[in-house]
């Protein structure tokens, strides 16, 4: 692998940018790998990544169905926190958000991870003393988190509708280390760093079929023929239950619904923050990208679905909430929006487990949370695969905990996956 | 949008509707064991392509329907009461209304 450095562009500057590399190699697959995982999102590419850097391993294959990060990796709104409360998830995320601020070094890739504080609106006392419970305990565990009163706010963000009678804002909390980052850069820094490190990659390469001998996985039969793996990781959220049910495995604690974003023509710097709203039936989140466009989205469709599109009364929904925050938006243009297809959990918390096969390993139902935990989800899961035992801290995102009362459920929402948002 | 043809109001944008979810589940008895009271409450089958489900025309006549729908293309194939007595209770007095 070439270094991307300083002198890397210099040097590609007087040679008339003639002399870059690719940055991963487009192999043909091999009969055979030690591991194969499923899915070229950022959790599939992450894990492949750790897989060979914490752990030695080097004969891994990655299959992607499209082309690589196409799927939900390019179908959020790229924001990275760890304001989780519950025993497991505080940990996990926490890991996340560390390996987030180390990840452009790690990977020699520039993945425009901005710090530029995750700010949740406060309308109620009550919202006041849940957010001092959740930040109070996120300081308590080594992470960062501050309320700010109203004049705090005001002070960093003006332009909020403070006039709001039916949602007066009272206040927010905040994490100043969280923000967003740059999704496309995560993706291709995965897969370059994997690719260098003599992970296949391999696009175009859909998994039709599962062949299973005495308990194990024995081959996966593909759109590039047949593939016989020792070790199989599936992470291909939204269709897990798909690749589930190929395997003979039957059901899982997972529906699979859409999510929409949306992104606005380009602005002048107008939000330096990420800002969340939240309140009664709303549900909204807005940061700006480095190019100017506005990039925010909502609630969930609220029917299941597994088709990549839209629907409009969420269209509707998210407009309303923009515009009722943000009054200044009032005339921006909608430039694109998109959807992705989730899996959305029984409690709204994810799995990185083994399964009933033995050589089967399992990363799904990351619900709305996929993209900030994509280097912790790689990292542990990557961990569970090479040792065949799960670290302490994922050791109740198993498929079993609710048989067992554990119920990771952050919203206090109930078995019902479409409230997890 | 999707239209649902809803069998006493007649068709109606979903937005009209609450979403149920999976209508194939069926619930044990109160005292049935814990397994299987597990996988009736947090087991999907997540069907991708044609499913049963329950919608519940809450901005009409709050009547719960089983709706037989493709997760993938959102075309719907049927539409019906889910409570058979509740819908002949409401044709009777539909009925009554015409003599």
């Amino acid at each position: 692998m070439n270094r991307y450095s300083a002198w890397a562009v210099f040097k590609n500057g007087l040679t008339g940018q003639k002399n870059w590399t690719r940055q991963w190699r487009d192999p043909e697959p091999k009969k055979a790998y030690d591991i194969v995982i499923v899915g070229a999102g950022l959790h599939g590419l992450a894990t492949a990544y750790y897989l060979a850097k914490n752990h030695g391993l080097r004969n891994i294959a990655v299959l992607e169905k499209g082309w690589l990060g196409g799927g939900n990796a390019g179908r959020n709104t790229t924001i990275v926190r760890s304001n989780y409360m519950m025993p497991g998830n505080r940990q996990f995320y926490e890991h996340s958000l560390k390996l987030w601020e180390n990840l452009s070094h790690e990977l020699n890739y520039n993945v425009m991870f901005s710090q530029r504080y995750h700010v949740s609106l406060l309308h109620s006392p009550a919202a006041r003393d849940a957010a001092a419970r959740r930040y109070n305990t996120m300081r308590l565990t080594g992470s960062d988190g501050e309320l700010w009163d109203l004049a705090t706010l005001k002070a960093e963000i003006p332009h909020l509708n403070y006039d709001n009678a039916r949602f007066p804002i009272i206040g927010a909390a905040v994490q100043k280390r969280a923000g967003n980052a740059r999704h496309d850069a995560v993706a291709w820094g995965y897969a370059r760093g994997a690719d260098s490190l003599g992970v296949d990659i391999i696009q175009n390469c859909e998994v039709r079929g599962v062949t299973r001998s005495d308990g194990e996985i024995s081959a996966l039969e593909t759109s590039r023929g047949t593939i016989a793996a020792k070790k199989v990781g599936f992470a291909v959220a939204g269709n897990t239950s798909r690749l589930w049910q190929m395997a003979g495995l039957g059901r899982l604690p997972i529906e699979t619904h859409k999510l929409q974003a949306f992104v606005s023509e380009p602005l002048k710097p107008l939000l330096d923050h990420v800002v969340v709203f939240g309140v009664g039936g709303a549900h909204f989140y807005i940061s700006q990208s480095d190019k100017g466009g506005m990039v925010f989205g909502g609630d969930l469709d609220w029917y299941k679905s597994y088709a990549q599109r839209g629907n409009l009364p969420i269209v509707q929904d998210v407009a309303e909430c923009a515009t009722s925050i943000m009054p200044c938006l009032g005339r921006v243009r909608l430039l694109r929006h998109w959807s992705g297809v989730m899996d959305m959990s029984m409690d709204g918390s994810a799995f990185i487990c083994k399964t009933p096969l033995q050589n089967l390993y399992l990363n799904a139902g990351w619900n709305y949370g996929g993209f900030k935990a994509s280097p912790a989800s790689g990292w542990y899961f990557a961990d569970l695969i090479a040792n065949d035992r799960p670290d302490p801290v994922i050791a109740n995102l198993d498929l079993d905990r609710f048989r067992r009362g554990v119920n990771i459920d952050e919203r206090g929402a109930g078995p019902d996956p479409k409230l997890h948002g | 949008m999707i239209r649902i043809n809803c069998p006493f109001c007649g068709e109606r944008d979903h937005s009209e509707f609450g979403y149920g979810g999976d209508a194939s589940i069926e619930y044990p008895a109160l005292d049935a064991s814990m397994d299987e009271w597990h996988d009736a409450i947090f087991l999907r089958e997540n069907i991708c392509g044609m499913q049963s489900e329950t919608w519940h025309h809450v901005s009409g006549c709050r009547m719960w329907l089983i709706v037989e729908r493709d997760t993938m293309t959102h075309q719907i194939k049927s539409v019906r009461p889910a409570h058979d007595a509740n819908a002949a209770v409401l044709a009777d007095l539909a009925a009554g209304d015409q003599s």
